[in-house]
């Protein structure tokens, strides 16, 4: 069965036609069968999707805090029950933001500590591979990504991140700390591993076009565990 | 009845403030010593329909848990007017 990926789009997202078109040359050069698609923010049900990616941008303007708004966008619920029943969920940058404010992922993402926009290339550290995100990836394997964030400062109570460290839900790490993350944190995910958040953009990442191809291995985890997805019995 | 609530959100302790440090910095050079702890909040002000006081106060309560502070980092203060 063909697996269908939905990037979700709200007022104010900007990165959904990378993530449409990274994710739609992957499955290509893979001859993998998965449509992508985009998803409008009052869709109400997500049970026909494989995969879900919330992508970059400014939902609802980023009013209040990032992610505040987005999180009571009726497609927000639909996300939590299709999370819930293991489906693969991916949000990158301000789709991170969304997942901690909607409770799909523990700690918040707070002001860069340098209070800088930072908008450069960083080398990251893959600490877990049991996640939809990095299952074709190796245990400490170093990428370079983009990271184009003012909100990236990932925080969160010491029990937490004990919590975290513990369950193996620290994803990927910073080699150099661009913007005060507790414990050089660049993305984490859920308990079971099917929904992750990271700050760094890896459609941004896939085409040599713009500078490096270190975002493909983690996309391509992303279509195998939507491929899985789809050929379970409904 | 209408009411006006103040709601006052902000960082929790311990939680990092770059902006209430940068204004922090910014003090001295402009001949203002011994200001300290600096923080940066945000004020919402809103009027809320409600037949009493604690009705009001209540709802204003809910307004805030649900949607203008994040408990994970921030606090808020209510105040109805």
């Amino acid at each position: 069965m063909s697996a269908r990926i939905g990037v979700v789009v709200f007022p104010g997202t900007n990165c959904e036609h990378d993530v449409v078109k990274a994710l739609s040359a992957l499955a290509g050069e893979e001859a993998l069968a998965a449509t992508v698609e985009l998803v409008w923010h009052g869709e109400r049900s997500l049970s026909q999707l494989d995969g879900v990616v919330l992508p970059g941008g400014f939902a609802h303007g980023d009013y209040l805090r990032p992610g505040a708004i987005a999180r009571f966008s009726s497609v927000t619920d639909a996300l939590a029950r299709f999370a819930a029943e293991g489906g693969p969920v991916v949000g990158i940058c301000n789709g991170f933001q969304v997942l901690t404010e909607a409770g799909l992922l523990p700690g918040a993402l707070q002001k860069n500590s340098g209070l800088r926009f930072v908008c450069k290339s960083v080398g990251l550290r893959v600490c877990s591979t049991r996640t939809v995100l990095t299952g074709a990836l190796s245990q400490g394997q170093r990428l370079r990504m983009p990271i184009n964030h003012f909100e990236g400062n990932y925080t969160c109570d010491q029990r937490t991140l004990d919590r975290l460290r513990a369950e193996d839900c620290v994803v990927l790490r910073y080699e150099e700390n661009p913007n005060g993350s507790v414990d050089d944190i660049a993305g984490v995910c859920n308990a079971a591993g099917n929904v992750v958040g990271l700050m760094p953009h890896p459609e941004r990442a896939c085409d040599m076009l713009t500078g490096a191809l270190d975002g493909a291995p983690l996309l391509r985890s992303l279509l195998d565990a939507a491929d899985q997805h789809a050929s379970l019995p409904a | 009845m209408k009411f006006e609530a103040l709601v006052e959100v902000r960082l929790r302790p311990g939680i990092s403030d770059p902006q209430g440090a940068t204004i922090e910095r910014a003090l001295p050079a402009l001949g203002f010593d011994g200001v300290s702890d600096v923080r940066v909040g945000k004020a919402i002000r809103f009027a809320v329909e409600a037949p009493d006081e604690a009705t009001a106060r209540e709802m204003s309560v809910a307004v805030t848990d649900r949607l203008l502070a994040n408990p994970v980092i921030e606090e808020a203060q209510v105040s109805v007017l």
